[in-house]
C-alpha cells in the first residue's frame, strides 16, 4: 500500500524498510527529467529534509525525506535514465530507500483516498 | 517535493484557445499565459524541431512599427541608429537585422530585430519590454518618426528542416527567401509578413499576420504531419544550443554588447572611424572596450557530469577558490546532444574554449569547460 505526502512523495512500506519516490502527480508537473541526484547510502535524514533534487529540462526541484531515516539504498539505474520517474514513477522510477527511526511515523502521512482528493483540488 | 507556482491575472495571446485545446500547459511568461510545453513533452518537441518542423506562439512578443513623418524610411533609420550601434541606414528594403538597445552606461535595454519595410521600419521586441521600448522610442524619436505598437497581429514561428517544405506549400513565395530576409506574402487570404529568422539555430520562419487570422494558420500549418506544436519550454532549450541569448538572464541594462559576445552587431560603419561611427547612447565606452577589451565576456560552458547548472550559479577560477570571478546565466539540458550545457560571464584570461572553470551546486564543487558557442551548429539558409 502507498503512502503519501503533501508535497507529492509517496512510500512503500516493506518491514521497517520505506521505498520512496515522486508521485505521478508530480511528474506531470515537473515535465521530462533530465538529472536525478540522488543521497548517499548512509545518509540520515529528519521529516521533510532535502534528500533529493530531481531537475527537468526547465526547472530543479527538491525532494523531502517523507519520514525520518537512513538511506539504505538508491536507485542507481536513474543516473542514466532519468526518465523513468516520468515513465513509471512508482515503480522503477523509485528514488531511494530509507530504515524509518519511527515506523510509526507512517501512520501520519496521506492514504491513497487522502492524496487523490489533495491533488484533484489542486 | 516543492509546489508549482499558479498563474494569476494574464494576457491572452489570439492562439490561447487553440494551446489549451492542444494541452498545452500554461504557465505565466512576460504577463502572459503560455504553453511550456504540449502533452509530448519538452525532449520529443525539442527534438522534433531539429528533426521536422515546430510551431510556436510568440505572439506576446512586440511588434512596434517605426513611421518616418517624412515618408523617407532612410530617416527612420537614421533616427534609430541614434538609440542602436547596429547599421539600418544601410539595411536595405526586405532585409532583416539583430540589434541592440544600449542606454548611456552601455548597458543593453533590448535585443530586437529590425526589418525593412520599404516605407518604415517594424521592430519585434522581447514581450517584457515592450512597453519600456514603445515609450523609449516615443521619448526619443517622436519628433521624426510615429512609433505604433501593432497590437492586433498575431506571430507565429515555424522552425526546423522542413520548415521550407511546410510553409512553400501555403505560400509558394517563401522559397525564395533567405536568411534574415523578409517579405509580403497573402496566406489564406490574410496579409502576412513573413521573414526567414527565428530562435532556434534551424532554417526556419517568422509570419507576422492579423489577429484574427492566426487561428486558420496555425491549424493549417499543424495539418501538415511534419508540424508539431512547440512550447517555451524546448524555446528555451532550443536557443541554448544555439547560443543565442535570453534577455533579462544573458543580457541586461548593466551588461554591454561587447561583453555579452555580441560585437558582430556593431558594424565599421559604425564602429571608430567609420562613416557612421559613434552616436548611440553608451558608444564611448562601447567603442572603447572594442579597442581595449572588457573585463567579463559571455561564453559557452560544458558542465562535466550530468547535473544541469542553472542560471545564477557562481563561477569560481578553481575547485577550492572562494573568490567568485563569475556567473552562470543560462543553463540547462541540451537535449539534442544529451548533456548540460550553460552561457555565463568570465573574466577574458578565462574565456578561451578549453579553459576550466568551476561551480557550486548543492555545496559541492563542479567543474566545467568554456566551449565555443553554438553548442549545435546552425542550419541557417544562407543561399
Amino acid at each position: 500500500m502507498l503512502r503519501f505526502t503533501r508535497d507529492h512523495e509517496w512510500l512503500r512500506m516493506d518491514g521497517d524498510i520505506a521505498t520512496v519516490g515522486i508521485t505521478p502527480f508530480a511528474q506531470e508537473k515537473l515535465g521530462d527529467l533530465v538529472f536525478v541526484e540522488l543521497p548517499s547510502v548512509g545518509a540520515r535524514f529528519d521529516t521533510g529534509a532535502v534528500a533529493a533534487t530531481v531537475e527537468s529540462v526547465k526547472a530543479a526541484a527538491d525532494v523531502y525525506a517523507p519520514v525520518a531515516g537512513e538511506v539504505t539504498a538508491v536507485n542507481e539505474g536513474l543516473a542514466e535514465q532519468p526518465g523513468l520517474v516520468n515513465a513509471e514513477p512508482t515503480g522503477n522510477g523509485w528514488l531511494f530507500k530509507m530504515k524509518l527511526a519511527d515506523p510509526a511515523e507512517v501512520d501520519g502521512l496521506l492514504d491513497e483516498k487522502a492524496y487523490d482528493a489533495l491533488t484533484s483540488a489542486a | 517535493m516543492s509546489e508549482p507556482r499558479s498563474t494569476g491575472e494574464l494576457k491572452h495571446t489570439p492562439l490561447h484557445a487553440l494551446h489549451v485545446r492542444l494541452g498545452g500547459r500554461m504557465v505565466p511568461f512576460a504577463g502572459y499565459a503560455m504553453p511550456v510545453q504540449y502533452s509530448s513533452g519538452i525532449i520529443k518537441e525539442h527534438l522534433h524541431t531539429r528533426a521536422a518542423a515546430g510551431l510556436f506562439d510568440v505572439s506576446h512578443m512586440g511588434q512596434i512599427a517605426l513611421r518616418p513623418r517624412s515618408g523617407r524610411v532612410e530617416d527612420a533609420a537614421r533616427a534609430l541608429e541614434t538609440l542602436l550601434p547596429g547599421d539600418i541606414f544601410g539595411l536595405p528594403p526586405g532585409r532583416q537585422r539583430y540589434t541592440l538597445l544600449t542606454n548611456d552606461a552601455g548597458g543593453i535595454l533590448d535585443d530586437l530585430m529590425v526589418s525593412n519595410h520599404g516605407d518604415h521600419l517594424m521592430l519585434v521586441v522581447n514581450a517584457a519590454r515592450k512597453v519600456f521600448d514603445e515609450t523609449h522610442l516615443r521619448s526619443q524619436l517622436s519628433q521624426s518618426c510615429m512609433v505604433e505598437p501593432l497590437l492586433d497581429r498575431a506571430l507565429i514561428a515555424l522552425q526546423g528542416p522542413a520548415a521550407e517544405a511546410v510553409l512553400e506549400a501555403l505560400a509558394p513565395e517563401v522559397r525564395a527567401l533567405r536568411f534574415m530576409d523578409m517579405r509580403a506574402a497573402t496566406i489564406l487570404g490574410a496579409t502576412c509578413f513573413v521573414s526567414r529568422s527565428g530562435y532556434t539555430g534551424e532554417d526556419g520562419f517568422e509570419i507576422s499576420l492579423p489577429a484574427p487570422a492566426a487561428e486558420p494558420l496555425w491549424d493549417a500549418l499543424l495539418h501538415n504531419p511534419l508540424v508539431a506544436p512547440i512550447g517555451l519550454g524546448a524555446r528555451d532549450s532550443l536557443r541554448l544550443e544555439a547560443g543565442l541569448c535570453l534577455y533579462g538572464a544573458d543580457l541586461d541594462e548593466t551588461t554591454t554588447p561587447v561583453e555579452a559576445a555580441l560585437d558582430w552587431t556593431i558594424p565599421k560603419v559604425r564602429r571608430a572611424s567609420g562613416e557612421r561611427a559613434g552616436g548611440f547612447p553608451g558608444a564611448e565606452l562601447i567603442l572603447g572596450q572594442l579597442a581595449g577589451g572588457v573585463t567579463r565576456r559571455r561564453v559557452g560552458l560544458r558542465p562535466e557530469g550530468r547535473a544541469p547548472v542553472r542560471a545564477g550559479a557562481p563561477l569560481f577560477r578553481t575547485e577550492d577558490d572562494t573568490a567568485q570571478v563569475g556567473v552562470v546565466t543560462s543553463g540547462g539540458f541540451a537535449v539534442s546532444l544529451n548533456v548540460p550545457v550553460s552561457m555565463g560571464y568570465v573574466p577574458p584570461d578565462a574565456a578561451a574554449p578549453g579553459t576550466r572553470v568551476h561551480t557550486e551546486i548543492r555545496g559541492k564543487r563542479l567543474g566545467l569547460t568554456v566551449s565555443k558557442l553554438p553548442f549545435v551548429p546552425a542550419r541557417y539558409k544562407h543561399r
